[in-house]
């Protein structure tokens, strides 16, 4: 039995982590607000892109396609860049995209292909190590952005293509997390090289004309969608890591509410045993008298 | 009179999306007029004035700093890397955002942010000279 000073402070701690967790969860809400409004306006953009440069490729299938679109040839080295948060206490926001990802690279080397990760955020890097620390060829830390915008992503977009002019590797593929409510982020697989081509685009029979030629059109433009799609899994997953923090630390303020309850509740059961106590003792003191 | 669907995309925003009767873009080899029907065609932009009509006398005007249009059948769309309404903007404004600009980045700290602010910088005097060449025509 936990004495009545062990109870006060028990419920003394739980107040003060209630508290921080309480203002946690109001900052994520204000931060969510900005990363969600930044989410949603980039959404049209990259989703325009994907559709034109669909319908480009589609004219340029075959083999005088660039490799960007046509792919190496080949399939045996994959890179994954997986995106996750800097911080933690998200809830499973950060292991749910990891585990895709360790999924996938588990699958890719049974198959008997060979894998490189770049991790983008601290904390996917710290699951994946565990398991693929030979395989991890590159960190990019972005700790020191208050919010990510096109120069990350460029930044990234150009090392994946460095990377793969030097022929590193065949397929990347990108992971992140949609964003696409509060309770409700989904940890995504996008393959970004060779550029996907989205299922179910109906291929417009009409031949586009270019200005200038096609080549000169598509050498702009596929770089810069890679950029895009990069920029897109940012704010995507920036607003997926405040939503998924919020909703983690709205159920743990609950949690610490239920548990003040609960041991308040025990706290002044026990005060009143004890007066109870004191009082037969005080009573059965006189009669003896 | 023949309308068709218009939508002018920058990554921040979707900066106008609607029926229109014709377009006229600043492509790398000259500007051109898109009317209803137009033939598909993709084009690289470069910085300038895209001017949408919406209707006789009705147009609105955008400055665009560079992108790629794409034309099919039913809808017109331009990708822009940078887009802004051009009623928004007069040369005074445009003279203390550079300056604001300038000022930012003697002062930024980190090369990410230098670079960020360097390419912002070109972009306002790539349309400051934009804008003069309009007034002079």
């Amino acid at each position: 039995m936990p004495s009545l000073k062990d109870l006060r402070n028990r419920i003394a701690s739980v107040k003060a982590t209630q508290k921080i967790t309480k203002a946690m969860q109001m900052v994520a809400a204000a931060k969510l607000r900005r990363a969600q409004g930044a989410a949603e306006a980039a959404r049209p953009y990259a989703e325009r892109m994907e559709t034109v440069l669909a319908s480009l490729a589609a004219g340029v299938a075959g083999d005088g396609a660039p490799r960007l679109i046509g792919g190496t040839g080949s399939d045996k080295v994959h890179l994954l860049v997986v995106c996750t948060a800097e911080r933690g206490l998200c809830g499973a926001f950060n292991s749910s995209i990891a585990r895709l990802a360790r999924d996938k690279a588990l699958a890719l080397k049974a198959e008997g292909k060979t894998v490189k990760i770049i991790c983008v955020g601290k904390k996917g890097y710290d699951i994946l190590r565990r398991q693929f620390d030979q395989d991890i060829i590159e960190l990019v830390d972005l700790r020191g952005f208050k919010q990510v915008g096109f120069v990350n992503a460029e930044t990234i977009a150009q090392n994946v293509l460095a990377r793969f002019e030097a022929g590193e590797f065949d397929v990347a593929t990108l992971f992140f997390s949609k964003f696409r409510s509060v309770i409700s982020q989904i940890p995504t697989a996008q393959r970004i090289i060779p550029a996907e081509i989205p299922a179910g685009t109906k291929t417009t029979d009409a031949v586009y004309e270019y200005e200038p030629d096609e080549g000169e059109i598509l050498d702009v433009l596929l770089p810069r969608n890679l950029t895009v799609q990069v920029l897109r899994a940012l704010l995507e997953n920036a607003a997926s890591e405040q939503g998924a923090r919020m909703s983690a630390m709205d159920s743990a303020t609950r949690n610490a509410g239920e548990m003040i309850k609960k041991q308040t509740q025990l706290y002044n059961r026990s005060r009143q045993a004890m007066i109870t106590k004191e009082l037969i003792e005080i009573i059965s003191g006189a009669e003896a008298l | 009179m023949a309308t068709f669907k218009f939508e002018l995309v920058s990554p921040e925003s979707i900066l106008f999306s609607g029926e229109v009767v014709s377009v006229i873009v600043p492509s790398v080899e000259g500007e051109m007029t898109i009317l209803a029907g137009h033939v598909p065609i993709v084009a690289a932009l470069k910085p300038g004035i895209v001017l949408a009509q919406t209707g006789p006398g009705n147009g609105k005007e955008f400055f665009v700093g560079g992108g790629i249009v794409e034309v099919n059948q039913t809808a017109l769309t331009v990708l822009a890397e940078q887009a802004r309404f051009l009623e928004d903007v007069d040369n005074d404004v445009l003279d203390a955002e550079i300056l604001t600009a300038e000022t930012r980045l003697a002062a930024a700290p980190t090369e990410d942010e230098q670079r960020r602010l360097r390419e912002l910088l070109i972009q306002l005097q790539e349309f400051k000279g934009v804008l003069q060449q309009r007034k002079a025509a």
